[in-house]
């Protein structure tokens, strides 16, 4: 059997055992609670595994991976700046947005502000960040499953884009935030599994010495003990004086926007209260920096074991860097056939990744349409249960389907800087509207409003200003240049200014009511009237 | 279940006692300057690996340097903050924070 049946028959197994637990959980989706906050009836631990299976996306697992494999420690950098963020939501963000909110990032920014206004900010950021963030994964899949299962056809890609958008649909609209839990448990399990069964046998074949692993990655790079070192990728001396500062600001954009993107945050909503919200953070983060850790002997591995010549040549990014390491090891240890079953199961295991990272996301961005949008917006609160439910499961429909054809239009865009993106948007929009929401008394409609939009529309300008849309070869549009700033991750400058904008906003407007302050700040920290678990 | 409605009144009332501003006041004390500690260590190590790279790259034991420990030691610090923090919640937070909303339920409740 070949590796790309085996890996076939190991993903249509996960397909439907995943499918399996949707039709499960569809039956249980009664309420709205049901359906965006799983009843709020999972446990730390479970939440934890979920956060993982969320947070670990393919471009965290195999671009990770493939940037040490291919830049050496630089990759490192990224590790560091994903994990060290989720200390931003275990002490600032996660029990104060459980104890206050309901289903949407919005429910805690809308709490003491004039409804509609933050909500449609509110709902408008959550979507463009969760889309972008879709976008990324949809066109990785795509790439990585031609490489992988062997489908070099376009029209093989295609087909693969538009099957992973329909299962991505299907949790979603029939499973809710139960379905798509599930999903992601399963695949945190999967992927730590794998992950670290792969990073046993390279330890093991350097005899658990990671200075010798080291030198072997060193050597085989090329590059020296410059592999060992930062500088290789980001802020080389050929990128001057702004390479460093992107660097910089590329760090603080990653330390940042976890805390606000939208979809990690309603991973909050999903336990009965905040200590099982603390609790899940906790696991969140022993699970996410474990993975990082192994990443980094995956990626260091790949470097020695299969070098960067045949990592290069099967993928320019070095993205398929894991699942090449995976046969490399397995052949060296086990023969052929053991190589053959390593790489299936890798495979599989990054298809599923994607699967549960994208539904994820279609999750909070359709849940955010109706919720926010449909139904306080649109419908001014006044939409049932009911209608607000077939509001959420149509847009989870429309999402889906746009994030396919988008998926199938950008196949040979470059779109790798559209996760780096999201973190800068939700770094600088969400992150300032939320904490000053929790945190300061005066906050008001226009603070909130301002901070959103100023952030927002401060990253995409940037960005689409700088040489990751036009004006190098790696850009977007390589061969047109209308860049005005050598700066590829706009976190430096969008940050303070969401920041500013909200600082702004807030003073320049005379709204404020001291009651509801009052309200959001007892709720946040004690408890006091949050919502319930469902029973059933 | 549903949830309990409160009437605003009851906020602000709690707002003003001292045992919330107690709670709040241990809440802050330790999560704000924490925050800023982590966030100015993580920097230090981002600021060092753009500019200091010569410092960066010594050696310290076989091929492991001082990037990767550093590296490492931000993992280590923030196993440790979310240790910290967690007995800090659940010995000084939540004991405070369950007696005022236990307090505030059984009020409801008799009303």
């Amino acid at each position: 059997m070949s590796s790309e049946a085996l890996s076939t028959t190991l993903f249509l197994v996960f397909v439907a055992g995943t499918l399996a637990i949707t039709f499960w959980a569809s039956r249980q989706n009664r309420t709205a609670a049901d359906y965006y906050a799983a009843g709020r009836s999972f446990t730390g631990v479970q939440n934890g595994l979920a956060i993982g299976g969320d947070y670990m996306s393919a471009a965290s697992f195999l671009g990770i991976a493939g940037i040490i494999a291919l830049s050496g420690y630089d990759g490192f950098l990224y590790s560091i700046g994903f994990l060290v963020a989720w200390l931003v939501a275990l002490l600032l963000v996660a029990e104060l947005m459980r104890n206050s909110g309901k289903f949407t990032m919005a429910d805690v920014l809308a709490f003491r502000m004039s409804p509609r206004p933050v909500r449609t900010a509110a709902g408008i950021s959550t979507i463009t960040v969760s889309i972008f963030y879709l976008l990324a994964q949809m066109v990785g899949a795509g790439a990585l499953v031609g490489l992988l299962l062997g489908i070099k056809s376009d029209s093989g890609k295609i087909l693969t884009i538009v099957a992973v958008g329909a299962l991505m649909i299907i949790y979603v609209v029939f499973g809710g935030m139960k379905g798509t839990t599930w999903v992601q448990i399963v695949k945190a399990v999967l992927l730590m599994t794998g992950a670290a069964l792969v990073t046993l046998l390279v330890l093991g074949k350097f005899g658990f010495n990671l200075s010798s692993l080291l030198h072997d990655a060193a050597q085989q790079s090329g590059k020296g003990e410059k592999f060992l070192e930062p500088g290789l990728k980001y802020g080389t001396d050929a990128q001057g004086v702004w390479g460093k500062i992107d660097l910089i600001s590329l760090g603080l954009a990653l330390v940042l926007g976890t805390a606000g993107l939208p979809h990690i945050l309603i991973r909050f909503y999903t336990v009965p209260d905040a200590k099982q919200a603390r609790k899940s953070v906790q696991w969140g983060i022993g699970i996410i920096g474990t993975f990082y850790l192994l990443t980094l002997v995956l990626g260091f591995g790949a470097a020695a074991l299969v070098g960067t010549k045949a990592i290069t040549a099967a993928n320019k990014a070095g993205n398929t860097a894991a699942p090449q390491l995976a046969k490399a090891i397995g052949d060296d240890l086990f023969g052929s056939v053991g190589g053959t079953v390593l790489l299936a199961v890798i495979a599989a295991v990054a298809f599923a990744t994607i699967l549960a990272v994208v539904a994820g996301l279609t999750l909070a961005s359709s849940s955010s349409f109706a919720h926010d949008l449909y139904a306080h917006v649109f419908r001014r609160g006044q939409a049932t249960e009911g209608e607000e439910l077939m509001a959420a499961r149509i847009a989870a429909f429309v999402i889906g389907a746009i994030a396919i054809v988008l998926g199938v239009l950008a196949q040979s865009l470059n779109v790798a800087f559209l996760v780096a993106l999201a973190f800068a948007m939700a770094a600088s929009g969400n992150l300032p509207a939320l904490l000053y929401s929790l945190f300061w008394k005066r906050f008001n409609t226009t603070g909130a409003v301002s901070a959103i939009y100023g952030g927002l529309i401060s990253a995409v300008v940037l960005v689409f200003f700088s040489p990751v849309v036009s004006g190098a070869e790696t850009a977007m549009f390589p061969k047109s240049d209308w860049h005005l700033i050598a700066l590829s991750n706009p976190g430096i400058f969008s940050i303070p200014i969401g920041f500013l904008c909200g600082y702004l906003g807030t003073v320049l407007s005379k709204e404020y009511s001291a009651s509801k302050y009052a309200e959001i700040e007892v709720r946040s920290l004690t408890g006091i009237g949050s919502e319930k678990a469902v029973t059933h | 279940m549903t949830t309990q409605q409160h009437d605003s009144s009851v906020y602000e009332r709690i707002q003003g006692e001292e045992r919330f501003q107690e709670l709040r006041r241990r809440y802050r004390s330790w999560a704000f300057p924490m925050t800023i500690a982590f966030l100015a260590w993580y920097l230090l190590y981002v600021v060092l690996s753009a500019y200091a790279r010569d410092f960066m790259g010594t050696k310290v034991l076989g091929e492991i340097n001082v990037a990767l420990i550093f590296g490492l030691l931000q993992f280590v610090s923030t196993f440790l903050i979310t240790w910290a923090y967690a007995r800090h919640a659940r010995t000084k937070l939540d004991p405070l924070a369950d007696e005022i909303r236990h307090e505030v339920e059984q009020e409801a409740d008799r009303a």
